[in-house]
């Protein structure tokens, strides 16, 4: 047999046997030998035609060695369970042309590379399949204690390399798992993998399976037929082993005629329950005695607000926080992406710069109001991103009142302008920021105002040095806050 | 009135629960049950059966409870609707899930409710059976939980760390619409949720990263629904809004439900048949916007009513309006290009662009790594292939269009 020019004899021993063809192909194609002089054959069904069934490998010929892909075994591993009688020899035709070309299961369009990837496509198909419709039937254990029971019909020789998918889920359950060509049993510790064996073997109904139909049935929606798409996910060959499909006749059947009465069929009068409900919401919803307008009210309202069209993208208004007898009210821009997710102003990048000058300054966030001009989010959606917009005239006019209204409950004594957008709403004054900074200006309820930048321009500056600069400039402004009023310097 | 068997209770609360589309399993951590307990997740979700809607069938989707004090007009268990009622107890639910799971019939629950005494008293139950699973039981598996957006804050936490996702539905792609068919929902709870939710998921993720041990919160994410043609929002504004919904929650997936008939439904809707040809050029649309690099104003760029075109699929829609574009040759394209072909998704151009590394590719190796060539030929020269005048032809929408009746139904 080690003629080199004879037919040469690879036992395997079992269909999937992976190990085998590994170790033999490996010494078949350090011995040269070619992919048309080998037989490769499993279990020893025939070895009677051949007496001399442990054959020698051939001897390896100086020089060769052997290298593959690195995703080369686990494509191997796939190709070897699928059941085309062609498999070993594909794998082993591919090894060798690897050695000469290494990059050829780069090339999906050369045929043997495209053969195998579609084999391996197809065991992997069915390796789902099985993890997706074995059906457990419960028996009783040997010691009284639940056991479960399957029978599948798989369409490649997959049962092995499936196992591990069972034996994670149902670790703490006995079961086994029976198939015409080999066995999974697991009896809560160890995994013996038997014989094949017919479906007699299995138990042939379960208490539950009346409740899986019942479900079946009643989560269908018979408004909406789709076949096929149903028979290219669930084919017909794995139906005769689910225990609902013998409902899908007769869904199907029904469908058409259940419809048409849904539509069909005059809507009816509301139940004496719903009414009695339904006034008693009523009541509950009635207003209460007129309140004198409270922040908390005025805060609840603007939750609602439409008064521009923000409210239709932004996840929600974000009204100011903090103490209603600050002697400070800071008023930012609009809130960001974080803002508007949360909630709650300034707690995103810039308000993380905010909240670190601050304390640079020696001032306590905590004593101060702090709010933005426009209390919604204005972007545009980049795939995942969101991009900040400034907003425009309208929407800081439009939301000019709720500022107004923050500004009568807090009656602040100082008021800081972050940015020019809140100048603007604070002033009506639209030209530049610079011209108003480092000044001491009066609103006309005869609160100081300080005008600075917004922390978010601090970050956006690309050179170090100048955000250096900036930053001292900021932490300037706001150790003037504290020069005039000293209330903010934190303890 | 007898009390119901829970064999009723499973035909009415699952009949209750099939409106809702989602049925992911997926892309949570990975889990199993070699050290107790009962279950796994493996990344990938599994789809344990179909049912003859297409649909798949990989959770035991149903709600605790089918009495709802809200009366949304499109939902079969409103508050005015005549519909069979029931309640399970959270034994129940649970017993259930278990049992199912054991005979894998299921990934996992997907628990949903009608808001029964208060939103907070709902979700509070709902959470119950989330914690007696994975604490009294050891589950493993997949558990999805409906949020009620005003629940407290305690509550989402809890069943955040309980379930693999968490969805709160929109509904309707305009407040306007929910205001009118869902009185009591309020869609500013609704959005400011969801971004609590997102913040938190964020927040989750964070500390998983620094370390293993911390507990994921919401791991698979988060998704929502809404129902399409119960409104008058066009398919643009359905787009728009889920645009705005991926960018700013950073949603998993939005599901498109067509309004389908419902037993004993309001005067209030269309009776009609579900628009199931819509509701999936809009998933082909949401498709293209996320793994395609198309912005939602050019699949509706023909500037006609800002509806999809029902014939044929909206990327064939979009190059059969930018012919100049089009052929393409497969063997210099870039990704971005090749993307746009009518016939190439994304998978055939990650093989196309690694074998012709290789090889020059001919139309006949294409047809190896596509699905079909019938549309695709026309748009795409290969080596030794030029597609030749039909690509100009007024008739090539009617060639490539398949007959409507076939589609609608098989």
């Amino acid at each position: 047999m080690t003629d080199a020019s004879g037919p040469v004899l690879a036992r395997l021993a079992h269909p999937a046997d992976f190990e085998g063809w590994r170790q033999q192909a490996r010494a078949l194609a350090l011995a040269g030998v070619a992919p048309a002089q080998i037989d490769w054959r499993i279990g020893d069904a025939d070895a009677g035609l051949f007496a001399d069934a442990a054959v020698p490998l051939p001897e390896p010929k100086p020089g060769i060695e052997l290298t593959v892909p690195r995703d080369f075994p686990e494509l191997a591993r796939l190709v070897v369970c699928h059941r085309d009688a062609g498999r070993f020899d594909l794998l082993y035709r591919l090894l060798l042309r690897l050695q000469s070309q290494p990059a050829l299961l780069r090339v999906l369009t050369d045929d043997d590379v495209h053969k195998a990837n579609a084999m391996a496509k197809s065991v992997r198909r069915d390796l789902h399949k099985m993890t997706a419709f074995v059906r457990f039937r419960q028996v009783e254990g040997p010691d009284g204690a639940e056991a479960f029971v399957a029978w599948f019909e798989p369409e490649h020789h997959i049962v092995e390399r499936v196992s591990r998918f069972f034996v994670e889920r149902f670790a703490s359950m006995r079961w086994s798992i029976l198939t015409p060509l080999r066995s999974l049993h697991w009896d809560g510790a160890t995994l013996h993998i038997g014989e094949g064996a017919s479906r007699a073997d299995a138990p042939d109904d379960d208490a539950m399976e009346a409740y899986w139909r019942t479900y079946y049935a009643n989560i269908f929606n018979p408004a909406r037929l789709k076949i096929k798409a149903m028979k290219a996910e669930m084919p017909e060959k794995y139906w005769r082993n689910l225990p609902e499909a013998q409902l899908i006749a007769p869904l199907i059947a029904a469908a058409g005629r259940r419809a048409e009465a849904m539509v069909a069929n005059q809507p009816t009068l509301p139940s004496e329950r719903h009414l009695r409900q339904a006034q008693r919401q009523r009541d509950e919803a009635l207003p209460g005695p007129e309140a004198g307008g409270s922040w908390q009210e005025a805060k609840a309202a603007a939750r609602d607000c439409a008064r521009c069209g923000l409210c239709q993208h932004a996840t929600q208004t974000v009204f100011g926080e903090g103490p209603l007898s600050a002697p400070v009210m800071f008023v930012g821009e609009q809130p960001g992406d974080q803002e508007d997710l949360a909630g709650k102003p300034f707690i995103g990048p810039a308000g993380q710069v905010f909240d670190r000058v601050m304390g640079e300054a020696g001032l306590d966030r905590s004593r101060a109001y702090v709010t933005n001009a426009v209390k919604h989010f204005k972007f545009t959606v980049k795939g995942k991103r969101r991009i900040h917009e400034r907003p425009n005239a309208g929407e800081i006019s439009a939301c000019r009142f709720w500022l107004g209204l923050e500004r009568d409950f807090v009656r602040p004594k100082l008021v800081v302008a972050l940015g020019a957008t809140a100048l603007n709403a604070l002033t009506g004054h639209t030209g530049s920021l610079a011209s108003m900074r480092e000044r001491d200006l009066v609103l006309e309820d005869g609160a100081a105002l300080i005008a600075t930048v917004h922390p978010s321009y601090l970050l956006r500056l690309p050179d170090e040095a100048a955000r250096e600069r900036e930053t001292a400039r900021f932490r300037a402004d706001l150790g003037r806050v504290g020069l005039l009023v000293p209330e903010m310097v934190a303890a | 009135m007898a009390q119901p068997t829970v064999m009723e209770k499973l035909e009415i609360l699952s009949d209750a629960a099939k409106y809702d589309a989602s049925c992911a399993s997926s892309s949570t951590t990975k889990r199993n049950s070699l050290k107790g307990g009962i279950g796994s997740t493996t990344g990938s979700g599994i789809c344990h059966s179909y049912a003859p809607d297409g649909r798949c069938i990989s959770l035991l989707k149903i709600l605790l409870t089918n009495y709802c004090s809200y009366d949304c007009v499109f939902c079969i268990n409103r508050s005015s609707s005549n519909v069979r009622r029931a309640r399970f107890t959270v034994e129940e639910v649970v017993d259930l899930t278990l049992s199912f799971y054991k005979r894998n019939y299921i990934e996992g629950l997907f628990l949903s409710s009608g808001i029964i005494r208060s939103p907070d008293y709902t979700m509070a139950e709902l959470v119950r059976v989330a914690q007696t699973l994975r604490e009294v039981h050891g589950f493993r598996g997949y558990i999805h939980l409906k949020l009620i957006p005003s629940a407290n804050a305690d509550l989402v936490a809890q069943a955040g760390l309980y379930a693999d996702r968490v969805s709160i539905n929109v509904e309707l792609p305009s407040e306007v619409s929910l205001k009118r068919f869902a009185p009591e929902k309020q869609p500013r709870e609704i959005s400011a949720a969801m971004g609590g939710l997102k913040l938190r998921i964020e927040e989750g993720k964070a500390e998983r990263a620094k370390s293993r041990r911390a507990p994921a919160f919401s791991p698979a994410g988060q998704s929502t629904q809404m129902i399409v043609g119960a409104d008058g929002a066009s398919d643009a504004a359905i787009l728009q809004r889920s645009a705005q919904l991926y960018g700013s929650f950073g949603l998993r997936r939005v599901y498109y439900s067509a309004f389908s008939p419902i037993p004993d439904s309001s005067a209030q809707l269309p009776l009609a048949e579900p628009p199931l040809m819509r509701e999936h050029r809009l998933y082909q649309a949401d498709w293209l916007t996320r793994f395609y690099g198309f912005e939602v104003g050019e699949i509706l760029d023909d500037g006609v009513g800002g509806m999809l075109d029902l014939a044929i699929d909206p990327k064939l829609a979009w190059a059969l309006r930018h012919r100049a574009r089009f052929p393409v040759d497969v063997n210099r394209a870039d990704r971005e290009t090749l993307l746009r072909v009518p016939g190439l998704g994304t998978k055939s151009v990650g093989k196309i662009l690694e074998t012709r590394r290789f090889r020059r590719l001919r139309l006949e190796d294409v047809g190896k790594i596509a699905r079909s060539m019938t549309t695709l030929r026309h748009f795409i020269v290969a080596e030794g292939w030029r597609p030749g005048a039909v690509l100009d032809s007024e008739r090539l929408k009617q060639h490539l269009a398949p007959r409507p009746q076939q589609l609608a139904l098989l």
